[in-house]
């Protein structure tokens, strides 16, 4: 099935997603932990701190996974654990008590503090939400102190982001009853694009816009019956639960990647927020436009190419969809740590049949098949990239995807280009 | 609880993964939840290693935790051992796994493997990277070495040598090697084994067979070296060839231990460094004051080399690792400085920029401290970054080590004659006086431009010495201090404010000036 030519959102024809078929698997996964989301929340959020209560472990794996080094203090720091913590000859909470204080003696700015729960704090039970209750009493209004778990355990590389602002919807001020209907846009967002969608939404007349994150996290956007929330990010299944339990309702679309999946998710809160379709269609065809000549760029290199993804951080559906829908790629298997099939149910719907949706991890088995089917790109991480370049594979780290601007209009060419430059490259070097 | 915001040593397991990743035939089954497995992206892109590194992680959730953790670990390594077909496996835990207590010791022993498995106790809340790699390889050597191989008498054999301690992720143990091995070759010693790098597991059986060892990084290979030497009474070669001094050493101890001709491996004669040194453009590097910090073995010899094969002056020496930390204590008694042992980087760029020197050597975290004091840097010790791995060779040791490691020190810095340039035509309108040396931009004074895009690691560093904020400055004085040259004017400045500071005078004026200079002239 392609549905490339004929696409238009969501009224192009659906593979059922209820019934379609993934493979579920269980075994050694290669993605990281939940903790790593600090990279980009701690930018986002520039009053806040993200304090790991963890192990060396979590500490070396925030400065291995940043790839930086410390430029200045960073607003994130590890409380590491050591044997007298363990072994209850010093209270854990007291130490924590005395951490926390000499942080905040020395780091004045901070408004908010997150304490992120991981791996070790969670096997020892050591009772963060307690702590950041017991912690906040000592330092409201100057301070907010809120905790979340990042830990492997638990989480996945990009469900961290999902747990921090499912931790944020329980402070969000209630709206009034009679509020007027208020847009909310989930999901951390570089800067830059977050401002051409509240751009995009002036332009459409939506004036009332909450966002979460907030780039302060003091200034929390409202929340309440007469919220309608869109997610920006399809990892975001705890955030859309706690806003729903506090009466917001989501606007489903696809998610905005390349032209189609903005154009989607633009039309769908014009929708939503009855703004008159034609209008909508204006605000929409600059961007359009410009997005469709910046993704022509990549085609010649992506067209027709066969594309697997290994589980990363749960963009893997909709990039998908994109690279299918708008530039041709044949997916071949699509991996996921987890799917959320009602929030991706517009993206999975749009992937063709024989595309192999595979859920969760056993990387050995699915590098057998990435081996036999011997993709033209593969989306990996970066623990495997490199063996897998060694091996005759072209391929993708998958962190950049993250940590690069992709959603949007003028970003498609962005995103395109991302996945054409591995391919490029592999055709240009001549050693 | 210890707060830190970047650590120089990864975990006790990474030590082991160091270790497991350098050989071949061997894997590591490590206990461990989702997301400990970041650690493999240190080997394949630090290092850019074309495998992954062998390890399988049992990858346990929350969910499994109340249930058979214990059963998810021993099929994890079954599927391994089935899989991958190693000589031997090494089995143990992350700093998670530790406190759910499931032993994996004691689970493949219980498992009746087909090959040997060795037990690893890392303790994780105690001890770190280095000390689980010395750990890990002492207990690989322990187990597999075979007690009935011995080197049997000399006769007309050629002697025979272990080499010890090179490890995956080492800084340029590759090279190193290499280097080590010529000498070698050319006293007519025979390398039995070098270990952990590209060992196999049959390898380390024989350990045995050679008649001495050479232990390169003791932080990695002292342990399993001590007990060589007790259990199979091979004597260990003492000096490490950092350096010409210290290479010579190496050489006259390997030739008395052996009875080779020390001569021609002595004569070798692509050492540059003893020329490059006398020649009389090297005369600018008298005395010039280095800050060396790193693991305690990089750290002492790099002192001993600046001081007496470049005639640096140390004015600052450390550690991060405590266990070798008696090492550098000593060291520093003899360069007179105040050993700095420490694990927090905040306590080193304090006494850096309270040592003011006029370059910094030491690991990749000196590099970006001095980058923000605006001073030359060299890398010196692990932990590296991926441009410590550069793809020419590039070794430490060896007369070849000391070449590099003149070229590699003394490249930063503003050269000889071109020193003497700068002051002379500092008064030229076409002079921009903060344009630097030309040949290395890197390490250019700050200018007011920003650059355009910069990786977050690149982005502009602060101001290294602030303008004239303090008011105790006469205008004259400070007009004054514009024509010293940039790259020592940041030193004058604190000089002449600590002099002024402490001879109680109340304003710099120019006569203060040239007082501190005199004060601290050497």
């Amino acid at each position: 099935m392609n549905v490339a030519t004929t696409l238009t959102g969501c009224d192009a024809p659906k593979t059922d997603t209820a019934t379609r078929t993934v493979l579920r698997e269980r075994g050694q996964r290669e993605v990281f932990c939940g903790l790593t989301g600090i990279i980009w929340l701690h930018r986002k959020m520039q009053d806040a701190f993200f304090l790991v209560v963890g192990s060396r472990t979590c500490a070396h794996l925030l400065q291995s996974a940043a790839g930086v080094m410390i430029f200045a203090e960073p607003r994130f720091a590890t409380a590491i654990m050591e044997e007298r913590d363990l072994a209850g000859m010093v209270d854990a909470q007291d130490e924590l008590d005395r951490v926390v204080q000499r942080l905040l003696d020395r780091r004045p700015d901070i408004k908010t503090l997150f304490l992120v729960g991981s791996c070790p704090s969670e096997v020892i039970k050591l009772d963060l939400a307690k702590a950041a209750e017991r912690l906040g009493v000592q330092h409201m209004p100057k301070v907010r102190i809120l905790n979340y778990s990042g830990s492997g355990i638990e989480t996945t590389f990009t469900q961290g982001e999902d747990a921090c602002l499912a931790a944020l919807v329980p402070e969000m001020p209630a709206q009034d009853a009679n509020a007027p209907k208020q847009l909310l846009m989930v999901g951390a967002l570089p800067d830059i694009v977050e401002d051409q969608f509240l751009r995009l939404f002036s332009q459409l007349g939506i004036e009332n816009v909450g966002i979460l994150p907030a780039r302060n996290a003091r200034d929390l956007p409202a929340v309440g019956s007469n919220t309608r929330y869109i997610l920006a990010q399809p990892f975001l299944s705890d955030t859309a639960m706690a806003l729903e339990d506090r009466g917001a309702t989501r606007i489903d679309a696809l998610f905005p990647f390349g032209v189609e999946g903005t154009s989607d998710w633009l039309r769908a809160i014009g929708r939503e927020f009855g703004v008159d379709t034609t209008q909508v269609e204006a605000v929409i065809a600059p961007g359009r436009e410009r997005a469709k000549r910046a993704i022509e760029h990549s085609r010649a290199a992506l067209e027709g190419k066969r594309i697997s993804f290994l589980p990363d951080s749960q963009l893997e559906v909709p990039l998908a969809r994109f690279l299918h829908t708008e530039l041709g790629m044949e997916p071949i298997e699509v991996g996921t740590p987890y799917l959320h099939r009602s929030h991706c149910a517009g993206d999975l719907a749009l992937l063709p049949e024989i595309t192999r949706i595979s859920e969760g991890q056993h990387v050995d088995n699915q590098l057998d098949r990435v081996r036999q089917d011997k993709p033209d790109l593969t989306v990996c991480g970066l623990g495997l990239a490199n063996p897998l370049e060694a091996e005759g594979l072209t391929t993708k780290w998958a962190i950049e995807l993250v940590f690069s601007p992709i959603h949007g209009f003028d970003q498609a060419g962005d995103l395109a280009e991302l996945f054409a430059r591995p391919m490029r490259r592999r055709d240009r070097l001549e050693v | 609880m210890q707060l830190s915001v970047w650590t120089y040593e990864g975990p006790p397991h990474v030590g082991a993964m160091r270790v497991a990743t350098a050989m071949k035939g061997l894997h590591y089954v490590l206990h461990a939840p989702q997301g400990d497995t970041y650690a493999d992206l240190l080997f394949t892109m630090i290092e850019r290693r074309n495998h992954r590194p062998p390890v399988t992680y049992t990858t346990f959730e929350a969910r499994d935790l109340g249930k058979d953790t214990a059963q998810l670990f021993q099929d994890a390594a079954m599927d391994a051992i089935e899989r991958f077909n190693p000589e031997a496996i090494i089995v143990g835990a992350s700093c998670t796994a530790e406190l759910i207590q499931d032993d994996p010791g004691g689970l493949t022993e219980a498992m009746d493997l087909p090959c040997p498995a060795i037990p690893l106790e890392l303790p994780s809340y105690q001890r770190k990277e280095n000390w689980g790699a010395a750990e890990t390889f002492y207990q690989i050597v322990r187990h597999l070495a075979d007690s009935s191989v011995t080197p049997g008498p000399r006769e007309d054999r050629k002697a025979r040598a272990n080499i010890l301690g090179p490890t995956a992720l080492g800084f340029r143990h590759r090279d190193d090697l290499i280097e080590v091995r010529k000498i070698l070759e050319q006293l007519d010693v025979e390398v039995n084994l070098v270990a952990p790098l590209n060992a196999r597991p049959s390898d380390i059986a024989r350990i045995g067979n050679a008649d001495f060892n050479i232990v390169l990084y003791p932080e990695i290979a002292d342990e399993a070296a001590r007990w060589l030497e007790r259990t199979f009474k091979q004597p260990r070669v003492r000096s490490i060839p950092f350096g010409v001094s210290a290479t010579r050493a190496f050489i006259s101890e390997v030739a008395e231990l052996v009875g080779a001709d020390p001569t021609p491996a002595l004569g070798d004669t692509n050492s540059r460094l003893p020329w490059w040194s006398r020649s009389v453009d090297s005369t600018y590097l008298t005395g010039k004051r280095v800050f060396i910090f790193g693991d305690a073995t990089h750290a002492v010899a790099a002192a001993r080399i600046a001081r007496d094969e470049l005639g640096f002056e140390v004015c600052g020496l450390g550690c991060y690792n405590r266990e070798f930390a008696r090492d550098v204590r000593e060291a520093a008694k003899d360069h007179g400085v105040e050993p700095l042992i420490t694990d927090d980087h905040l306590e080193v760029e304090e006494a850096i920029a309270k040592a003011a020197p006029e370059m910094v050597l030491g690991t990749q975290m000196e590099r970006h401290i001095a980058k923000r004091l605006g001073l030359p840097c060299a890398v010196i010790s692990s932990p590296v970054h991926v441009q410590d791995f550069p793809a020419r060779h590039s070794p430490q040791m060896g007369f070849e080590g000391a070449n590099v490691i003149f070229d590699t020190w003394v490249h930063p810095l503003v050269m000889g004659l071109e020193e003497h340039l700068l002051t002379m035509f500092r008064e030229d309108f076409e002079f921009s006086d903060e344009a630097g040396a030309s040949h290395h931009a890197a390490h250019s004074p700050k200018m007011a431009a920003t650059p355009q895009t910069v990786p977050e690691e690149e982005l502009p560093p602060e101001p290294e010495v602030s303008e004239l904020d303090s008011p105790l400055w006469t205008s004259e004085a400070e007009k004054e201090l514009k024509k010293i040259p940039f790259f020592v004017r940041g030193k004058a400045k604190r000089n002449t404010e600590a002099f002024a500071a402490e001879f109680g005078r109340g304003e710099i004026n120019l006569d203060t000036l040239y007082d501190a200079k005199a004060h601290y002239a050497r």
